[in-house]
């Protein structure tokens, strides 16, 4: 039904798809695995009409196609339904369903017709409990991803691609999904289907393509019988270099941060662990085994339960709310929080550095500063030569390149912008350091820069905690590490005990080793 | 020593425009000079005089207090509606026979105070009571209003002779121009330096520009976000105190509309109403157009519903000419 043959994506710096074949036939659930990286999202974004591939060919029921927007892909029968999904909150389900092809006449919409359509998509789908008038935001994340198929299935599209569907449910929510699953494929409906659980795989899989290094390294092997390790192997043993600095000759130093119990309902439970100075700490998961919420929890910027002490001084979790309910009057006007992590010396560079770190209209030094303002202000007067050459040291320091602290920051590279979060927390005496998917979106030369400023930080005694996909980055980088899986910590071990291809096998597996 | 290079102009052009102030002002400037040149020659003999220029600076000093606060508010990503109401109620409060028995000193701190409790107000409601600013100031708008009637039974309160050192404000002239015009200049002087030269300003970009990336770098975002609109009401009281001594009047009808001159100064500033950026300079820049305008068609007889209409249509052209500029700039 649908047959890639040698799509090629470059953008600037990588070539994301470097000759990818794909072969999907009517009727069956096509399972897309690889590693982070590997290329799954800008092949199905290719598929989507998001990206135009720049070599390749696109063959769709015999004809050749070549989708040049999302409304295009539609129109030929494609539906995606991404991980994110992309409904409109305050509107009604029927409305959703329909947005863009709606039931109206002379622009007035027909709103019985609409709610009636609506039902008929939704019992078709096994859940003619879903009312078409209520409003989405109201709906469980299930019933939502029942409302995206719902619209995918209303533009009579007969390939859908599934983006980590299942990411996002809890376990009996997949049951259902994978049972509308089944009966779309018994009505000829083919189903791309993307996930790193691999006990999913097998049950709802036919066949399997792995991606690694944007190239197909296996077309359609039989998704129930192929052995674990054949395809753990073949995912693995990435051909892109990386650089690690060499390990700390001495032995971490005291205990800087310990995490006793840690538990926020639906992300992860009884975590515990511990950083010391000078140690890097890595947490290996996928998304959604509560890898970053973790993070979150330490920083302060997620309430939990459970205990966090850093340098042997407890942060309570929690508001002053939850002070208050405590019965500590004393704490709740302590100020909580973020607010409270940082003035104790820690740091934390998020995992969208963009929306989440950067002041991208502000310059570098702006941008370095904001975390440790009162050290460069007397009685809330900013000492601008002060300022500006911390900037310029901590710039040279770090390499960030160009050389020029007023630049604003949104005109430096991924790398750069990067380091000069990182640049943020080297002041003010920082004890210890959050980390969230650090290298995401740099190329690979400007990643070996940026390892050895994080080894270089621990070397300093300052203690690291690291969370990144890609599992030979926490191999190479950490220290020690702990593995995730589904909110729960289950191995932790030195990193030099461990491999890609084991650590790869307990996190899509679930089997400790 | 470290800016030797980039101040000199010849050396670092782009240095130096940067610091001239994103030639967003040059536009602002270039504006300006053509209103003053249609002043000069549709009204040679009137326009050019001290006595049109005091009086048009003296019309923009109350507005121009207050625009200094809506400056900060939506630089840090919010709207303050209630300016007008808030100077209103201040001007009351500090008229009252009560009040005005404890002279002119205390009549002027009471305004002061009177507008930065209701800033206070606005600010708790939307950091800490998580309203939406747009609700809780339109809220603040029509209970400050309603208050100011109240306490005046709808009537204007004159300000008793015993007290006019608040009204020698405005007829004590030094080198010919009022003393509320210093007041004027005086709190755009402190508020460019607030905004410029210290850690509070510094967080107001942070705040509007991102908040969260403000919030995980340590910055007590909702503290922030309620100081800036005391502060706003800060400014709402000082305004309070000009106008009382322009209309040797207290009134609940003072100030009508001026949130809406305000925003309006601070948008053809080069303010975006998305927070993050934006300049005092550029806001009083924008007043002037404004005040500028007003004066030309005052001073050519013209209609004043003809004048509405020009106002208007200046946002949209600012606005307009203000988003091409971004565009260029972005990368």
């Amino acid at each position: 039904m649908l047959v890639m043959r040698g799509i090629v994506k470059q953008f600037p710096g990588v070539r994301a798809l470097d000759g990818v074949d794909l072969d999907v036939q009517a009727g069956e659930v096509h399972c897309l695995l690889g590693q982070n990286g590997a290329g799954k999202s800008t092949l199905i974004k290719v598929l989507a009409g998001a990206h135009r591939p720049d070599e390749g060919t696109i063959e769709l029921n015999g004809a050749h196609v070549s989708p040049a927007s999302p409304v295009d892909a539609i129109r030929l029968g494609i539906a995606t339904i991404y991980q994110e999904l992309d409904l409109v909150e305050g509107l009604s389900v029927a409305e959703n369903i329909f947005l863009g092809h709606e039931h109206a006449r002379l622009g007035f919409t027909n709103r019985a017709a609409g709610n009636r359509a609506a039902h008929e998509v939704l019992a078709r789908l096994g859940h003619p409990e879903i009312r078409p008038a209520t409003e989405v935001g109201r709906l469980s994340p299930a019933a939502k991803q029942v409302v995206s198929m719902a619209r995918a299935l209303s533009h009579d599209a007969r390939l859908i691609v599934m983006d980590e569907p299942s990411a996002a449910l809890a376990h009996d929510e997949v049951a259902n999904l994978f049972r509308i699953i089944r009966e779309l494929t018994a009505q000829g409906v083919a189903v791309v289907y993307i996930s790193h659980r691999l006990e999913e795989i097998r049950e709802i899989g036919d066949r399997v393509t792995v991606l690694k290094d944007g190239r197909t390294v296996a077309v359609g092997l039989p998704a129930r019988d192929t052995p674990t390790n054949k395809i753990v192997s073949l995912m693995t043993g990435r051909n892109v270099e990386y650089v690690f600095p060499p390990r700390a000759a001495r032995p971490p130093g005291e205990e800087v941060l310990r995490v006793e119990d840690l538990t926020s309902p639906g992300a992860f439970a009884g975590v515990s662990f511990t950083v010391r100075a000078g140690e890097i700490v890595g947490l290996a998961g996928l998304v959604g085994s509560g890898r970053s919420e973790i993070l979150e929890a330490v920083y302060g910027a997620r309430d939990a339960a459970g205990h966090v002490v850093l340098g042997g001084e407890p942060l309570h979790p929690g508001g002053p709310l939850q002070a208050v309910r405590r019965g500590d009057l004393l704490g709740a006007l302590r100020r909580g929080g973020v607010v409270r992590s940082v003035r104790r010396g820690m740091g934390l560079a998020p995992e969208e550095r963009k929306a989440q770190a950067l002041l991208l209209d502000q310059s570098v030094t702006a941008n370095i500063t904001l975390g440790n303002l009162p050290e460069f202000a007397r009685l809330g007067w900013l000492d601008r030569g002060r300022e500006k050459a911390e900037a310029r040291r901590l710039v040279e320091a770090l390499d960030i390149r160009p050389r020029d602290p007023e630049r604003p920051v949104k005109t430096l590279s991924g790398g750069n912008q990067q380091k000069a979060v990182l640049a943020r927390w080297l002041l003010g005496g920082r004890r210890l350091l959050l980390l969230d998917e650090p290298t995401r979106g740099v190329d690979v030369g400007a990643r070996a820069e940026l390892y050895a400023v994080i080894r270089g930080l621990a070397d300093q005694g300052i203690g690291v905690l690291l969370v990144s996909s890609e599992v030979p980055e926490v191999l190479g980088l950490a220290d020690r590490v702990l593995v995730l899986r589904e909110g729960s910590v289950i191995h932790e071990g030195d990193a030099q005990d461990l491999d890609e291809h084991r650590v790869l096998d307990m996190i899509m597996d679930g089997r400790a080793a | 020593m470290t800016d030797t290079g980039n101040t000199s102009a010849v050396v670092a052009g782009p240095g130096a425009l940067r610091r001239f102030g994103d030639m967003r002002h040059l536009g602002l400037l270039v504006a300006l000079a053509l209103l003053v040149l249609v002043g000069l020659v549709t009204r040679p003999d009137n326009f050019a005089t001290a006595s049109n220029l005091v009086s048009i600076l003296s019309l923009a000093a109350t507005i121009g207090v207050i625009t200094v606060g809506a400056t900060f508010v939506i630089i840090g990503g919010g709207i303050d509606l209630s300016v007008g109401a808030i100077m209103a109620l201040a001007s009351v409060w500090a008229t009252t026979v009560a009040t005005q028995e404890f002279g002119p000193f205390v009549m002027a701190v009471c305004a002061i105070l009177v507008g930065t409790g209701a800033g206070l107000v606005n600010g708790l409601l939307i950091a800490y009571g998580r309203l939406v600013p747009f609700i809780a100031t339109l809220a603040m708008l029509v209970a400050a209003r309603g208050l100011a009637q109240r306490m005046s039974d709808r009537k204007t309160q004159l300000i008793q002779t015993g007290n006019s050192a608040i009204v020698e404000l405005s007829t004590t002239r030094v080198l010919g121009i009022p003393l509320l015009v210093y007041i004027f200049a005086l709190v755009v002087v402190l508020g460019w330096v607030l905004l410029n030269r210290t850690t509070f300003g510094r967080r107001t970009y942070a705040v509007g520009g991102n908040p969260e990336a403000a919030r995980l770098a340590g910055i007590d975002v909702r503290r922030h976000t309620m100081l800036l609109y005391a502060l706003s009401g800060l400014c709402c009281g000082i305004a309070a105190i000009l106008i009382m001594a322009r209309t040797t009047t207290g009134s609940s009808t003072h100030g009508d509309l001026y949130e809406l001159d305000a925003i309006a100064a601070v948008i053809i500033g080069g303010t975006l109403l998305t927070g993050g950026r934006g300049t005092i300079i550029g806001s009083i820049l924008g007043l002037l157009i404004f005040t500028l305008i007003t004066n030309l068609f005052i001073l050519n007889g013209l209609n004043t519903s003809d004048q509405l209409i020009a106002k208007g249509l200046i946002i949209v052209v600012a606005v307009l000419l203000q988003r091409r500029n971004l565009k260029e700039r972005a990368p």
